[in-house]
């Protein structure tokens, strides 16, 4: 049987490319790059190097890129880090970001408010004002969503918050969460304005294990592990060389991404779809929205029985984030939009990528349909 | 032996090709449990003449174990007497299904409620 990948937004392939340039770091150029020896040293120029590569990426300093083990870790860091030497700190982050962000936020202690977000999924900038206090000190968006790909205009964001700070002898910090974002918009940290942003290497056809945090110089973020010197302190322990690498060579090969193709697939299954199960609702905004994310809730059908047939099909998507999956609670993101817990019981997630191909796409549309009235049957919903 | 899916070919048997799923005009037990919230909505159906359950049918709304569930508890009570039926255990019906992820074994202990509350309206109603 073949099987066929849509769940680019869980996880991505090693790029081929990427793994023929990092090959040599596992066997070869295995070196730590503390050590002073020949080994050490050419390990050590891998890491500027790939440090180099990032700065480019996100148009900053290669001494403002802090490398990690994952976007989770990344995340926890902006957090507690920020919020550590702060007396009662007030954050702000939208309902429907990343439990990676929401959990650190919710178990620092900090008070917390949402920004709301509109039932297409997109915060309500608007309101950013109110909520903003004395004490805030965090502000935490993520780019784009990873369940629903909706877009979040990071730079009104920023603007607002720049405006509030020239009052403000405390800064508030601004961070994002652009891991789903990296792979199709600009990275750009001077033009969206943030102080903080985080990307991830195996959801951008790198290696897993890797992830980078952009730290705006003069941002005091505090170390929440300590150790060693590596990345001045900030991300004690041995560099994971051959992921960090990785996630370089996979940011030199990025321009492989075809938002444009990317996109009209996209749309070819909403068409697809929607035509034989005309009641299918598509959750987020069609406007404002990767290129590789479609969101669907089915009424009658629930969403984790749609994807274990399908899967029996051969198509892999998911239910929600591949995170939630082993959680029976509904989607958080889905119920802040507004859905009803049948509703948000009732979605899945199908997220497309680079290897993605027209024939997929089509067989993946050809399969649903049956399963959904399938179900809907045994259900008599 | 490694198990290479997230459920066991039996489930996956079941939920794929139910042979229960349905409504039952002519039920005279009727039991609905779960709710939205969970993931999870089953109504068992229950026909029952002289005490045996002749024939049992159920309409699921949640997940694949939900589905599977609600098969082998309609399958397992066929022909019984109701007073056995109700001492289905949940061992019983993930030994049926071979193996149930820990996270689902609610699926089964709601099937057994749903089954439970159809008894209970077949003797309510003095039928």
């Amino acid at each position: 049987m073949k099987k066929i990948y849509l769940d680019y937004a869980a996880t991505t392939p090693v790029d081929k490319e990427v793994s023929r340039k990092i090959e040599v770091f596992s066997e070869d150029k295995f070196g730590n790059p503390s050590s002073l020896h020949s080994f050490g040293q050419e390990a050590l120029f891998a890491m500027d190097h790939s440090r180099e590569v990032v700065a480019d990426f996100l148009n900053c300093k290669r001494k403002e890129v802090y490398f990690l083990s994952s976007a989770t870790e990344a995340n926890n860091l902006a957090v507690f880090g920020v919020l550590k030497k702060r007396n009662d700190p007030h954050v702000i982050a939208s309902p429907i970001e990343h439990k990676a962000v929401l959990e650190p936020i919710k178990r620092s202690g900090a008070s917390f408010d949402h920004l709301p977000v509109s039932s297409d999924g997109i915060v309500k900038k608007e309101k950013l004002k109110e909520l903003i206090r004395e004490n805030t000190v965090l502000v935490s968006i993520g780019y784009a969503n990873s369940e629903i790909g909706t877009l979040q205009p990071l730079k009104e964001i920023s603007e607002i918050i720049r405006e509030e700070n020239k009052k403000r002898k405390e800064k508030i910090i601004f961070h994002t969460d652009a891991v789903q974002a990296a792979n199709y918009l600009s990275c750009d940290v001077q033009s969206l304005g943030v102080d903080l942003l985080t990307i991830s290497g195996h959801k951008m056809y790198g290696p897993k294990g890797a992830a980078a945090l952009f730290i705006k110089e003069g941002v005091d973020v505090s170390p929440i592990i300590y150790g060693a010197s590596q990345e001045k302190g900030l991300r004690p322990g041995t560099e994971n060389v051959y992921a960090i690498a990785g996630l370089a060579a996979a940011i030199e090969v990025l321009d492989k991404n075809d938002n444009e193709r990317t996109e009209e697939l996209r749309d070819r299954i909403v068409r697809g779809v929607l035509s034989e199960l005309p009641d299918a609702k598509v959750n987020g905004s069609m406007k404002d929205r990767l290129p590789n994310n479609i969101n669907f809730t089915f009424k009658g059908a629930e969403g984790e029985s749609i994807m274990i047939a399908l899967d029996r099909e051969g198509v892999a998507v998911s239910t929600g984030s591949a995170c939630a999956s082993n959680s029976l609670s509904p989607s958080h993101v889905l119920l802040s939009l507004g859905l009803s817990h049948e509703e948000a019981h009732g979605s899945i997630r199908v997220s497309l990528g680079r290897f993605t191909t027209k024939e997929e796409v089509d067989f993946f549309i050809e399969k649903l349909p049956s399963i959904v009235n399938k179900l809907r049957m045994i259900s008599g919903k | 032996m490694k198990n290479k899916g997230y459920y066991s070919e039996e489930t996956m048997k079941r939920f794929l090709n139910p042979e229960h799923f349905g409504e039952m005009k002519d039920a005279n037990g009727v039991g609905k449990v779960g709710n939205p919230r969970c993931g999870d909505e089953m109504t068992v159906y229950i026909k029952v003449e002289e005490g045996i359950i002749k024939k049992a049918s159920f309409q699921t709304w949640g997940c694949a174990a939900a589905i599977a569930t609600s098969d082998v508890v309609c399958e397992m009570v066929k022909g019984k007497h109701v007073k056995e039926a109700l001492s289905l255990t949940e061992k019983e019906m993930v030994e049926k299904l071979k193996k149930l992820p820990a996270l689902k074994v609610h699926c089964a202990s709601l099937a057994i409620k749903g089954l439970k509350e159809a008894i209970d309206d077949y003797g309510k109603e003095g039928k």
